[in-house]
């Protein structure tokens, strides 16, 4: 009898602190742990007793890198807590300002995060050594983005621009006007960017995944819609917490999910692409078709393709939004507490984030739920490493550790976001 | 000059680096520009790429006294991510500076200003050890910034 173990104590280039830890006995992989082990953070406990009004701001502090998300989950499900909707113009920079994010976010996970497994580079570092124009176009796509999140949302670390009912201040005209070259070079570069990522080597892996996002009859998805998936699911997001259940394991802060009574579910881009794929505009579909991801992608290595393609989509997304925009006569609708439920579920970059809450009717909030993608797909990221170890027990064992790494950052995953939400329970005698 | 001062202000003495960002600020300094950042390396990098002189303070964990100040010019020597473990960014200063090296897009002047920090637990402010550090070091920059004035521009 032969026992084999691949640990890995500190995951490198994920976002936030986490370990794995792989057992094979006899050939069989036996135990997978996707350990998680940054300290919890509590941000429902200290949300409640705080105003409505603040909860954009508080939320936005659990992620750094996606903090337009939470803020755009937040004031979806405060509106619809106190009955407002906005719309027009409002809405359209509220989509504005997440293709920024999109941008920040999955331009920094494709170059400096993820393709340097693919390419054999034990960091971006190294890559750019060789490949210097590529990371290069990197560093100023990402720039753009940020660019982008700082002229709509007031800074680009933190935004403070983002209110239960629109915005503090809206941008002029010629604000976003002068953004206009630089993102029609983006979009021009996120093609290049596509063909580069299309071009890289994957390891052959599919599963059957039950994928979960957000779908909108009109567009792609960032902020409405109805939660569905491949296998039937087809719910308002106010039905999240029927549908999904959340489990706490020993080895990690963050909690688990899963569809009540089935099983592990996939969130992200490859979810949101092939759920979604005919409200891509025709020039994403385009490149899509070019380097042969026209149909439903099953690989998840290949979610840097995808990436790669969102951020195509976000560019060309910023620059018809643009196009379009008259400044609206005001930054924000009226807003007025009363007691309520109400519920928001929003596409961050690694998929959909969903909050809950329930106020008074002076707009305090008493209870406060929020389950972010990574600990979403926590399970399912440990299916993937049975599944994908069992197939590749072959390799030599600093070859395995390394693509178990590359496995997990296929979801790009934000340790730090996942953790806010452990419950604590105080005995007290 | 740009110093970028970074750190997350609601997690103890690793504010410590938008503490003296903050306190340049209010100096106004001519030929000083100062700002706070997360400390996201692709975002060092874009934020520097407009500037030949930077100055970047940050909090470090490298086992020495709680408040001592480590000084790196970052033209002459690598610098080692280890030492930037407060960051829980995956792209970090070291990897920002790395990275720009080899990109050649290093700013002529570069100083990073290490504060060894005592205790990064939530809340804010300071432990006063880091803070009495942090004034020296807004005295330090400030010099430098007189300095480099003199010598015909900081920008």
């Amino acid at each position: 009898m032969s026992t084999q173990t691949i640990k890995v104590d500190y995951l490198a280039r994920v976002e936030g602190e986490g370990g794995l830890f792989v057992k094979i006995k006899d050939d069989w992989v036996t135990d997978v742990k996707l350990k998680i082990f940054e300290p919890p953070r509590f941000f429902e406990g200290f949300l409640r007793g705080r105003s409505f009004t603040e909860a954009p701001d508080i939320t936005a502090r659990i992620c750094g890198i996606c903090p337009i998300a939470y803020q755009m989950s937040s004031v979806h499900a405060m509106e619809q807590a106190i009955g407002v909707k906005v719309d027009g113009q409002l809405r359209a920079l509220r989509r504005l300002i997440y293709c920024g994010e999109w941008i920040e976010s999955h331009v920094l996970h494709v170059y400096m995060l993820h393709a340097p497994d693919f390419l054999g580079y034990p960091d971006a570092i190294a890559m750019a050594a060789d490949y210097p124009e590529v990371v290069k176009n990197g560093l100023r796509l990402k720039k753009i983005g940020n660019h982008l999140v700082t002229v709509v949302g007031g800074r680009e670390i933190h935004p403070i621009n983002v209110r239960v009912g629109g915005f503090y201040r809206v941008p002029t005209k010629r604000e976003l006007q002068v953004l206009v070259d630089d993102l029609k070079w983006g979009r021009d570069t996120s093609i290049e960017m596509v063909r580069f990522t299309a071009g890289l080597p994957f390891p052959e892996f599919e599963r059957d995944y039950e994928y979960v996002a957000l779908r909108h009859p009109d567009e792609y998805p960032y902020n409405e819609g109805r939660l569905v998936s491949n296998k039937g699911l087809d719910i308002d997001i106010s039905a999240f917490d029927q549908t999904f259940v959340e489990e706490h394991v020993e080895h990690s802060t963050a909690l688990q999910s899963m569809i009540r009574e089935r099983n592990a579910y996939f969130v992200g881009p490859l979810a949101r692409y092939n759920l979604n794929y005919d409200k891509l505009p025709p020039i994403v579909q385009q490149v899509a078709r070019e380097v042969g991801v026209d149909g439903p992608v099953n690989n998840p290595f290949k979610s840097i393709i995808v990436r790669s393609l969102e951020t195509l989509f976000a560019y060309d997304e910023a620059l018809r939004i643009i196009e379009a925009y008259e400044p609206p006569e005001k930054p924000s609708v009226a807003i007025e507490p009363r007691a309520g439920t109400g519920y928001g579920c929003t596409e961050a970059p690694r998929g959909i984030l969903y909050h809950r809450y329930t106020i008074d009717d002076e707009g305090i909030i008493l209870d406060a739920h929020i389950a972010p993608p990574t600990a979403q797909n926590q399970r399912t990221i440990e299916h993937d490493l049975r599944y994908f170890v069992q197939e590749a027990l072959d390799l030599p064992k600093d070859q395995l550790t390394w693509q178990c790494e590359q496995a997990i950052r296929n979801y790009d995953p934000c340790i730090s976001c996942s953790v806010h939400s452990l419950r604590l329970e105080i005995e007290r005698e | 000059m740009l110093c970028i001062g970074v750190g997350n202000i609601y997690r103890g003495d690793d504010g410590v680096g938008p503490y003296v960002a903050q306190r340049l600020q209010n100096l106004q300094l001519p030929g000083l520009v100062a700002c706070e950042a997360s400390g996201e390396g692709t975002d060092l990098i874009s934020r520097w790429s407009d500037f030949r002189c930077v100055a970047v303070v940050d909090a470090v964990i490298s086992g020495a006294e709680p408040g001592a100040l480590i000084e790196l010019d970052v033209r002459a020597q690598p610098i080692l991510s280890s030492m930037f473990a407060t960051s829980t960014h995956a792209f970090g200063v070291a990897e920002a500076v790395e990275m720009a090296r080899i990109l050649g897009q290093l700013p002529e002047y570069l100083r990073i200003y290490g504060i060894e920090g005592a205790s990064f637990e939530h809340g804010c402010g300071l432990t006063q050890i880091v803070e009495e550090t942090a004034d020296q070091v807004v005295q330090r920059i400030a010099a430098e910034v007189e300095r480099l004035e003199a010598r015909g521009g900081a920008d």
